[in-house]
């Protein structure tokens, strides 16, 4: 917010105070995931809260991890949007319903569910330089400069941070739905379903892009594309996991 | 001791006049015989401005008079019409002028920085000179100071202001570092070499020129050190570069849409920046219209710094705010009393106290 209203306003300065800000909040994320984990005796991924909360603390790890290395200019202040709606909706929403989980915990599961999300904090980043490389994009085609254009990375840049991100994310996530094969029981096969039909996109996404198929201006929008795709089969996911009293 | 400046700047005064008052022993003059205490003078394109501090009022007429030698021993040039041009701020106005000009905004092109490094120079100048005492030093230290504040908490410095410096900005935007980057130049006239020497200065190595005259394109490119090409083969070139500037008098467009298409399929994957300088045209405007070219003619460069001085515009009243703090902050240092009644004595070592090397 306060990266928008400085924008508004024609006072924005590049600084840190998107990522400590991010920082603080991962810290709360971390506090409230523990205490619950510890309620569970479990990794509290057990509902749709709990999923999105993990997910809102997975972006601010991802974008904790690869902003600072990759030295993107503002996509702190694009990552903070995110989280807060992700964050948001699970608070507001009436969705930390407690299902009775049947089946003792199991490390494989655990390891396969929590892998996949922190996967997605990848490719939400991803979605994120993609937003932010269509905006620097934009301008550029239209000739038409707002001030963010000055405090934008280059689009070389970005494309780099998209290409490793999406990278990042796909072997997160191969390894998250490998260790699914390992977890000793049946799993629904719409969750089996969602989680494959996931990693085709992102397969797909990166075979386009070394092949050539794709320009980067498109590998950006399907990065957006893509995440939001991938949200939505998340809610399969969690709602059919829900119906088996599956963590 | 009073505080006051008085000068000719491009706002009041034309060329003609302001070159009347520029030479080379104007300090000694200023403090010899019109009875300043201290004394700089700070010369750009733009103005000739004298900063002084004296015990009793110096006029206008005597400091014009030294800056056009008429007092001393070189009598010569300046007229009483000039010397209605001068301006003169004493006290706080001197020291929120200063603070302005420093700061770039009192400059021609709202926010250049080469005049923050033509004040430290000339700070520089009459500190090892004897000329700056107190006063002076910390008047301008405070100048440069405020000018960093407003330089980091605005943004009226940014965006180019200059087709060149325009040109440049673009390609980094697109490109990021463009050092390996491949570099086309069509015509090797003065604008197309002004831009490649502009790329060349950000880490541009590879570089091709092509011209109608080969010979030419052999000149430029030996100026820019880069490879000559011959004209009728810089088409199959845009298969493998980056940047084209053209500047050719062709009256027909060279590039075309349909005739870049089948090479862009080649390089889906890397985008093609084209500076179109030339008038009439020398590419198809259809070409920006293609995923991955981006096109800029002369006006479209022309806008694009005409926006950044827009922006720059927009950021003077932020601008003028900061400075208004320093002012009063240093007003107070002044009503203080603390660096204004005595001499260097007051400020030890001030001939042993450069500008910090961040400040140079």
């Amino acid at each position: 917010m306060r990266t928008i209203v400085a924008f508004w306003g024609g006072t924005f300065r590049p600084g840190r105070f998107n990522f400590f800000a991010i920082g603080a909040g991962f810290i709360f994320q971390t506090a409230f995931l523990a205490m619950r984990g510890h309620e569970l005796h479990r990794c509290p991924l057990t509902n749709l809260f709990e999923v999105l909360i993990f997910l809102a603390w997975s972006i601010a790890l991802i974008y904790m991890v690869v902003g600072p290395a990759y030295r993107l200019s503002l996509m702190g202040a694009f990552t903070a949007p995110l989280v807060l709606i992700v964050q948001g909706f699970a608070l507001i929403a009436p969705i930390d319903i407690r299902h009775p989980v049947k089946l003792p915990p199991n490390p494989w599961l655990e390891f396969h569910a929590s892998m996949s999300m922190v996967a997605y904090g990848a490719f939400a980043l991803a979605g994120i330089a993609g937003v932010m490389y269509l905006v620097q994009e934009r301008q550029l085609k239209t000739h038409q400069f707002r001030s963010i254009f000055h405090h934008l990375p280059p689009l070389s840049d970005l494309f780099s941070a998209i290409t490793r991100l999406l990278w990042l994310g796909f072997v997160l996530y191969t390894l998250g739905l490998a260790s699914g094969f390992f977890v000793g029981q049946p799993l629904p096969r719409v969750q089996v379903v969602c989680a494959v039909a996931v990693w085709l996109l992102y397969a797909a996404i990166l075979q386009g892009k070394y092949l050539r198929w794709l320009a980067p201006k498109r590998v950006a929008a399907l990065c957006i594309v893509a995440f939001s795709a991938a949200l939505t089969l998340l809610w399969g996911i969690t709602f059919s996991a829900q119906l088996h009293s599956i963590p | 001791m009073n505080l006051f400046c008085v000068g000719l700047s491009h706002h009041r005064a034309n060329v003609e006049t302001r070159e009347r008052f520029t030479g080379g022993s104007e300090t000694d003059c200023l403090l010899r015989h019109a009875g300043c205490a201290e004394a700089l003078v700070l010369t750009t394109c733009n103005r000739v401005e004298v900063y002084g501090a004296a015990e009793t009022r110096v006029t206008t007429e005597e400091i014009a008079g030294c800056l056009a030698h008429k007092i001393g021993p070189n009598r010569t040039g300046g007229s009483s019409e000039d010397i209605s041009a001068f301006y003169r701020y004493e006290g706080p106005e001197c020291v929120e002028h200063l603070f302005r000009v420093a700061s770039g905004l009192d400059s021609m092109v709202v926010g250049e920085t080469e005049v923050l490094g033509q004040a430290k120079k000339a700070y520089e100048t009459a500190r090892t000179s004897g000329a700056a005492g107190a006063c002076l030093h910390r008047l301008f230290q405070r100048a440069f100071r405020a000018a960093k504040h407003v330089r980091t908490h605005t943004d009226i410095t940014r965006g180019s202001v200059s087709v060149g410096s325009v040109a440049v900005e673009l390609a980094v935007k697109i490109f990021g570092d463009l050092a390996g980057r491949k570099v086309l130049v069509l015509g090797a006239g003065e604008t197309s070499e002004r831009t490649t020497r502009a790329l060349v200065s950000r880490g541009v190595t590879d570089l091709r020129v092509s011209n109608r005259s080969l010979e030419r394109a052999r000149e430029l490119a030996a100026l820019v050190g880069g490879t000559a090409i011959p004209f009728d083969s810089w088409p199959e070139q845009c298969r493998e570069i980056d940047i084209l500037i053209t500047s050719t008098s062709s009256e027909a467009a060279l590039l075309m849409a349909e005739n870049l298409a089948p090479m862009l399929r080649e390089r889906l994957d890397r985008p093609l920046f084209v500076i179109d300088i030339a008038v009439p045209r020398n590419v198809d405007p259809a070409v920006n219209e293609m995923g991955g070219v981006y096109l800029y003619d002369i006006d479209s460069l022309q806008s694009v710094a005409d926006q950044s001085l827009a922006l720059r515009r927009q950021q003077i009243a932020a601008a003028e705010a900061i400075i208004a703090g320093h002012v009063l902050n240093f007003k107070e240092t002044l009503e203080r009393g603390l660096n204004w009644r005595g001499s260097s004595a007051t400020h030890p070592n001030i001939a042993e106290n450069p500008l910090r090397p961040s400040e140079l």
